[in-house]
């Protein structure tokens, strides 16, 4: 087996493993130590020695190990005798109910949205520091000394490996969208290398949502989660052109987009919809479904993505919700339309770039090259994104040239 | 997380004798306060590189038509207001944080333990490339 199948295998069994490990001793720190060094000791013998009879086995042996280990050392550490006896290996269970339990524990209220990201990737994605270092363009060590950091938090904030009470549960549920939904998002980044390894951020957003799913297949907010990250996920071919510059959505090559990634996302947000619980992530994804089905730019159904977008303005209150909305309504009713919603909403997006990158879209539409110019020039000033930075600059310096 | 860079530099404006003719516990104090802010943001995973530059008198401008030889200019430019010192990376939560911790550089003690209050520029990083990530 060569090693892209072997990490795969590494990385779906890394939240089972660890499942067991906890739920058998307890502590999670700990547990989730032994696990990723379970996982690079597999990482160096089975591509060498090949992958054993029983590698779930394997791993579970090799973890408990490295737990007892730690146990008595830190046990010695104390100076104390007491043999710490682990209890015999618990009958197996759903894993989906594990992956739930580590996701929700991942991702606690208390963590920040990037602590949870990178200790998501690393005890439930199966990914290792380095791993999840260099994604972020951080030292090994500096990932280790975050991870550390947010496994304490956890354990400080009382966190269990239990499901969370009923009550509770929506809340929790709510949190890990969040935490999956910005790591997703991270990866469409501001950072480039020179490494052909990086970890595809996106790609591992869309896995452990998806296993979220299987746990959670009647939420419609984890459906519309999923729908959403294949949704907007099936264009990234398209969005770049070959020298990272980019292509915004009217101008892109469609016969590029990922159609089976179009075809499972369009199905599940169907579904989603249909479960009748209006949600934040659902709505987004019906958007998103909607400029996917468009075989050309001119065919897009602007009329329905205006009545989504004012469904998702009353879901979230994001003024950027309604600059999205001013688009649709300029389609739908002109330019001069779009701008007065923008008039409206600008007090509350003061200094934003993208309020400046929408006017300056939609005075060019009005046919005010000079006026567009300026507000493209303003924009580009205050973009926090390189080529998106490039892309206003260009459009600005092409506005001028006329 | 955000990148910014934290910049310091020789900041001509202050009316502070160069740090050479301050007294030695003075200079003692400035630099452990900074090693001490360091390590703090190294513990926090909030570092992500620091870098302290050859001072101004060995700085040289390079200016190239394309043509002929490169014009050389060396240091230390008298005539220019500030010239960078210094400068760390950080990876944080918030603009917020990094303001913060520009605060404690631009706070570190000057003579006599006054907080030196230099002039911290603080600004965020737009994309990064790396060779070996």
């Amino acid at each position: 087996m060569n090693e892209q199948p072997i990490e795969d295998l590494l990385r779906r069994m890394a939240p089972q493993v660890l499942g067991v490990l906890v739920r058998r001793d307890g502590n999670f720190a700990a547990a989730e130590d032994a696990v990723q060094e379970a996982l690079i000791v597999a990482a160096e013998h089975w591509p060498r020695d090949g992958v054993p009879e029983h590698p779930h086995a394997w791993l579970i042996r090799t973890a408990t190990r490295k737990l007892v280990d730690e146990h008595r050392a830190a046990a010695a550490r104390r100076r104390r005798e007491e043999n710490v006896a682990l209890e015999p290996p618990a009958a197996p269970v759903p894993d989906a109910d594990d992956t739930l339990r580590l996701l929700v524990l991942c991702c606690h209220p208390v963590l920040t949205p990037s602590s949870a990201v990178a200790l998501t990737l690393r005890a439930v994605g199966g990914l290792t520091t380095a791993e999840i270092a260099a994604a972020f363009l951080v030292s090994e060590q500096t990932m280790g000394t975050r991870i550390s950091r947010a496994k304490a938090k956890v354990a400080e904030a009382g966190a269990r490996f239990t499901l969370p009470e009923p009550d509770e549960r929506g809340r929790r549920v709510q949190a890990v969208l969040r935490v999956l939904y910005v790591m997703f998002t991270e990866a469409h980044t501001s950072s480039g290398g020179a490494g052909l390894h990086r970890v595809d951020l996106a790609a591992e957003a869309i896995r452990l949502t998806r296993m979220l799913q299987t746990a959670l297949p009647a939420d419609p907010e984890v459906t519309g989660l999923l729908a959403l990250l294949l949704l907007t996920d099936a264009r990234r071919p398209a969005r770049t052109g070959p020298d990272g510059e980019l292509v915004p959505l009217a101008e892109q090559d469609r016969t590029r987009w990922d159609r089976a990634a179009i075809v499972e996302g369009v199905g599940l947000a169907v579904a989603a919809r249909r479960a009748g619980v209006v949600g934040e992530y659902q709505l987004q994804a019906s958007i998103a479904a909607v400029h996917d089905a468009a075989p050309t730019a001119a065919d897009t159904d602007w009329a329905q993505i205006r009545v989504l977008y004012e469904l998702l303005e009353r879901v979230t209150d994001n003024p950027i919700v309604t600059l999205n909305r001013a688009v649709a309504v300029a389609m739908t009713d002109g330019a001069d339309a779009g701008l007065a919603l923008l008039d409206e909403v600008a007090p509350r997006l003061a200094g934003h770039h993208r309020l400046d990158a929408v006017r300056a879209h939609l005075l060019e539409e009005a046919g005010d090259p000079a006026a567009a110019a300026r507000h493209y020039a303003a924009a580009a000033a205050r973009a926090v994104n390189l080529p998106e930075r490039e892309y206003l600059t260009m459009r600005a310096a092409r506005l001028r040239s006329l | 997380m955000t990148r910014f860079m934290i910049l310091t530099k020789h900041d001509r404006s202050l009316d502070v004798p160069h740090m050479s003719e301050w007294d030695p516990a003075d200079v003692e104090a400035h630099v452990e306060c900074l090693r001490a802010l360091n390590a703090e943001l190294a513990a926090n995973g909030e570092l992500v590189e620091m870098n302290a530059l050859t001072g101004p008198e060995l700085a040289k401008v390079v200016t190239a038509d394309g043509a002929g030889a490169p014009v050389v200019t060396d240091g230390p430019f008298p005539e220019a207001k500030e010239l960078l010192a210094g400068y760390q990376l950080i990876d944080v939560e918030s603009e917020g944080r990094a303001l913060e911790i520009a605060a404690a550089v631009s706070a570190a003690p000057g003579p006599g333990g006054k907080p030196l209050g230099q002039h911290i520029e603080v600004r965020q990083v737009m994309f990064t490339f790396s060779a070996d990530a």
